[in-house]
């Protein structure tokens, strides 16, 4: 599975921003054509992306571009950015699997044969939210469900906060729907950077509800979000304990395994295997034995 | 070869970008280049500025290009959405 | 001539100098400089009612050596007050001894032009006078110094001090002088304390006189001869150094935490921690970072080093460091600070980073951050000339704080606008690799070939190490090879090392 602890927006019509955006460790890096970009600029940035996309070097990071919204810019946008090669597009505001499909039809129609470009999408309205699960399994493109909470909270006519008690039920739709989706859950950002205490917090709340990651506004907060959904080492050891336990059964013909005393299912098994591949692709551990 | 109609203009005066300004010519190509880098890298963003036109078969323009220290993918995104603001048909060109 | 970094060093100039040998490749063999003894009688005023008066008293003539220090930097108006003077008297031929030149020396240029000043002697200049010197104005080359070195040269007599004009932002009327008080007060004066011990003749030029006996003192009665009151001594403005806060900008951030990480993976954020860094935005970064680190860990450090801004300040106030060793004061909190806590320390350029004395605080650092405007795939370093080959600076303590730590690592961008950083050759050597450690930049870590044990540090510690050539070509696929600059042959300033040694000269630039 790809690691997405960390997506980074990057300011589309910024050239230095552009350039540098591989630099801060980001599993990927949001290349952003909504937002940030003013209306008069989307043609300058498609061309700054599409470019920055075929020859900047964004080392480990994984390429996302955010499009615009299918009925304002987001087909050209498309056309003019799957050519040039993203891992993945960020589709935002999406409300209904039919965004998505329209967005996977346009995708297909310019992609180069032996690609297959992802989509995230981004839930940031009720109705998103209400049709989260809909919307994660509406086309086999579709790699995660991103939270945007500014948008959707405005639209509620909630207040933002840091504790984030208004999000709460939005967060563990996302989850929920992505889960059974079999996709990842991606965090809305923590957008006070000033604030790490503040980031981490937020962040280990995210992980302790089931995000896979967190989307972030600025690079500052890269280490911090990933210090948090990196395994710990207690959490390894626990891990490799699991492991063993299935081997030892195995070896033992049981169709049963217990660590102590309690027995080991499926779930914990796969949480365990999980856990290690992380910590194997983060250079924590040297091999991840089979169970 | 084509001409460009109206005049075109894109990018910043930010560090690493580059303004190019696009003026329809009677004929020929004329680049005028002002850049932090002129002593360094003065030459090759010419020679980027001249490909591009060759690729898109432009003739007939006058290319303002004030560089604050771009990369060439940058310079080549910026002249190219000045000639597509100039009404110029943009090919598409791998780089 | 070459010389031991292979510099080629002409014929003229190398002749009457020693060449660079190697950075601790060159010893003493002189004894120290001793100007004439002189006295005062009871009852005898120290007080003159102008410069010119001065001038006439000591007096100043033609080809004589004048002295001056650049605590109020961009906003000193003492060099230029007496160079008007001098021209208005007629005198020719001086040459000016002045630790820094800003853009505010401006009107050096007219002087040169007219043959009042024909050599200037310093550590650093930038602006309109660097320019024109670039350009050719003078005849003879500029003497480029570090700090510790013009102190050196200065006690070992080969830079003779015939009048040192220290601008003094508080005064008495019997010569005792500080930095802490007056309009004009810019904290420490440890580079003007050289120029005060070793001048013929030393002149306190003063905007503040307070009664005597001045408490404290930095510059006292017995080495000054004469004190002048003026209207003003410089705009309080201007000697705020403009590059005191932290970077915000995330690169340099990124660059600042790896500088940091790099000083914790080699094990120095300990009880006991030394440590330099200078005024610039990711310097001043990467002691925000070193900061967090020493906190996370309990650990107080002795001293900072070097040029104090308010940040350092913060640090020794909330007990990480022990003591400050402040050579110069960066802005207002610095100048605060030294003036009521006694572990907030003046010392002089000498104490702080003289290579020919029995040693010079540089030598107890754990760990400096520096700039460059280039490093060589040697690591050598250029500080002195900007892309252009336009002089923009000068080594000031960046050699000799490079010598004297365990650790010296450079922070800078891989491409700076386009350019790449890292080169095969810098144009202008000014601190030679052997005393470079670490290159951090935001796209990997270089360690110097000759610290193994280092590099095998960072690895360890999971952080980016990359060859230095991998880096240059790195920087190179991104922003293409430069073409080399052209210079001309002249030679416009020969820049010394620490120890008086020639280790590069600068030439012309082309029009």
């Amino acid at each position: 599975m790809d690691l997405r602890r960390t997506m980074l927006f990057i300011p589309g019509n910024n050239p230095a921003m552009l350039q540098n955006g591989g630099v801060f460790g980001a599993d990927s890096v949001i290349l952003d054509l909504e937002d940030a970009v003013a209306p008069n600029e989307k043609d300058a940035a498609r061309q700054l992306i599409g470019n920055a996309l075929r020859t900047c070097d964004y080392g480990m990071s994984e390429k996302v571009v955010r499009i615009n919204p299918l009925d304002t810019y987001g087909v050209q946008d498309i056309k003019a950015i799957v050519p040039c090669g993203p891992a993945a597009l960020l589709v935002p505001k999406v409300e209904c699997p039919e965004d998505i499909k329209s967005a996977a039809e346009c995708i297909a129609a310019v992609e180069s044969a032996g690609s297959q470009v992802k989509i995230v999408a981004l839930l940031e309205t009720p109705k998103g939210i209400a049709e989260a699960y809909q919307i994660a399994t509406a086309d086999t493109r579709l790699v995660a469900l991103a939270l945007g909470a500014e948008d959707y909270t405005a639209a509620l006519g909630a207040k933002r906060t840091k504790e984030g008690r208004e999000i709460y039920a939005a967060r563990m739709a996302v989850i929920n729907a992505a889960a059974a989706a079999g996709i990842q859950s991606i965090d809305t950002p923590f957008t006070d950077a000033n604030d790490e205490e503040g980031l981490l917090k937020d962040t280990a709340f995210a992980k302790e509800v089931g995000f896979k990651g967190k989307l972030s506004i600025n690079p500052r907060q890269i280490d911090a979000i990933h210090s948090v959904f990196n395994p710990t080492d207690s959490d390894i050891a626990w891990a490799q304990k699991v492991l063993a336990a299935i081997r030892k059964a195995k070896a033992e013909g049981s169709g049963v395994a217990s660590l102590n005393g309690k027995m080991v299912d499926l779930p914990v098994v796969n949480r365990a295997k999980t856990m290690l591949h992380l910590a194997y692709r983060l250079g924590m551990v040297e091999e991840v034995a089979e169970a | 070869m084509a001409k460009i109609e109206k005049t075109g203009q894109a990018g910043t005066l930010e560090s690493s970008d580059i303004m190019i300004t696009v003026v329809p010519d009677k004929s020929g190509i004329q680049i005028e280049l002002e850049s932090i880098v002129m002593p360094q890298y003065g030459d090759a963003i010419r020679a980027t500025i001249e490909k591009i036109m060759k690729e898109q078969q432009i003739e007939g323009i006058r290319i303002k290009a004030i560089d604050k220290g771009a990369l060439d993918c940058t310079i080549r995104a910026r002249v190219l959405t000045a000639l597509d603001r100039a009404g110029a048909e943009i090919r598409e060109v791998l780089a | 001539m070459k010389n031991q970094l292979g510099r080629e060093i002409p014929e003229a100039i190398a002749k009457n100098r020693l060449l660079y040998a190697g950075a601790f490749g060159t010893e003493p063999t002189m004894r120290r400089y001793a100007p004439q003894v002189k006295r005062i009688l009871p009852g005898q005023s120290k007080l003159v009612d102008n410069i010119e008066d001065v001038f006439k008293k000591i007096p100043v003539k033609s080809g004589m050596t004048l002295s001056f220090h650049h605590h109020l930097r961009n906003g000193d108006g003492v060099l230029n007050m007496v160079l008007d003077t001098a021209a208005r008297l007629g005198i020719k031929d001086l040459k000016i001894a002045a630790s820094s030149i800003f853009p505010v020396h401006a009107p050096l240029i007219e002087h040169i032009k007219n043959g009042v000043v024909t050599e200037l002697d310093t550590n650093y200049m930038s602006g309109v006078v660097a320019q024109a010197i670039s350009h050719g104005i003078l005849a003879k080359p500029v003497t480029m110094r570090t700090h510790g070195g013009r102190a050196r040269a200065i006690e070992c007599g080969q830079l003779k001090i015939d009048v040192a004009f220290v601008a003094a932002p508080a005064a008495d009327d019997y010569g005792n002088i500080n930095g802490t008080q007056g309009l004009a007060a810019c904290g420490s004066l440890g580079y003007a304390i050289p120029d005060a011990e070793y001048a013929e003749h030393v002149v306190a030029i003063t905007d503040h006189l307070e009664e005597y006996p001045l408490t404290p003192v930095s510059i006292e009665q017995t080495r000054v001869d004469y004190v002048v009151k003026v209207d003003s001594i410089g705009d309080p403005k201007g000697i705020v150094s403009g590059t005191t806060k932290i970077t915000k900008d995330p690169v340099g951030l990124r660059i600042a935490e790896n500088a940091a990480k790099t000083i914790e993976a080699a094990g120095l954020i300990r009880d006991g921690f030394s440590f330099q860094t200078g005024a610039g935005g990711a310097s001043l970064a990467a002691a925000y970072f070193v900061r967090q680190m020493m906190e996370k860990k309990g650990v107080t450090g002795s001293f900072a080093l070097g040029g104090i801004t308010g940040y350092m300040v913060e640090m020794l106030e909330s007990g990480l460091f022990k003591k400050l060793l402040d050579v110069q004061g960066f802005d207002l909190e610095a100048g605060r600070s030294i003036a009521k806590n006694p572990n907030h320390m003046e010392i002089s350029a000498n104490f702080y980073a003289s290579a020919f004395n029995s040693g010079s605080a540089v030598n107890r650092l754990d760990a400096v951050i520096l700039g460059a405007t280039e490093i060589d795939t040697d690591f050598n370093v250029n500080v002195v000339t900007g892309s252009d080959g336009v002089i923009m600076g000068g080594s000031g303590g960046h050699s000799d704080a490079a010598a004297g730590a365990k650790v010296t690592i450079i922070v800078s961008n891989l491409l700076r606008g386009r350019l790449p950083i890292i080169v095969d050759h810098v144009l202008t050597a000014t601190t030679p690799g052997e005393t470079v450690d670490v290159v951090v930049t935001e796209r990997g870590i270089a360690v110097n070939p000759l610290r193994p044990e280092l590099k095998e540090q960072l690895l360890q510690a999971g952080l980016p190490v990359r060859e230095i050539h991998e880096l240059k070509e790195l920087a190179e696929k991104m922003a293409g090879v430069p073409k080399q600059i052209e210079t001309g042959d002249r030679v416009v300033a020969v820049v010394e090392y620490r120890d008086g040694t020639v280790i590069d000269t600068v030439r012309q630039v082309k029009d």
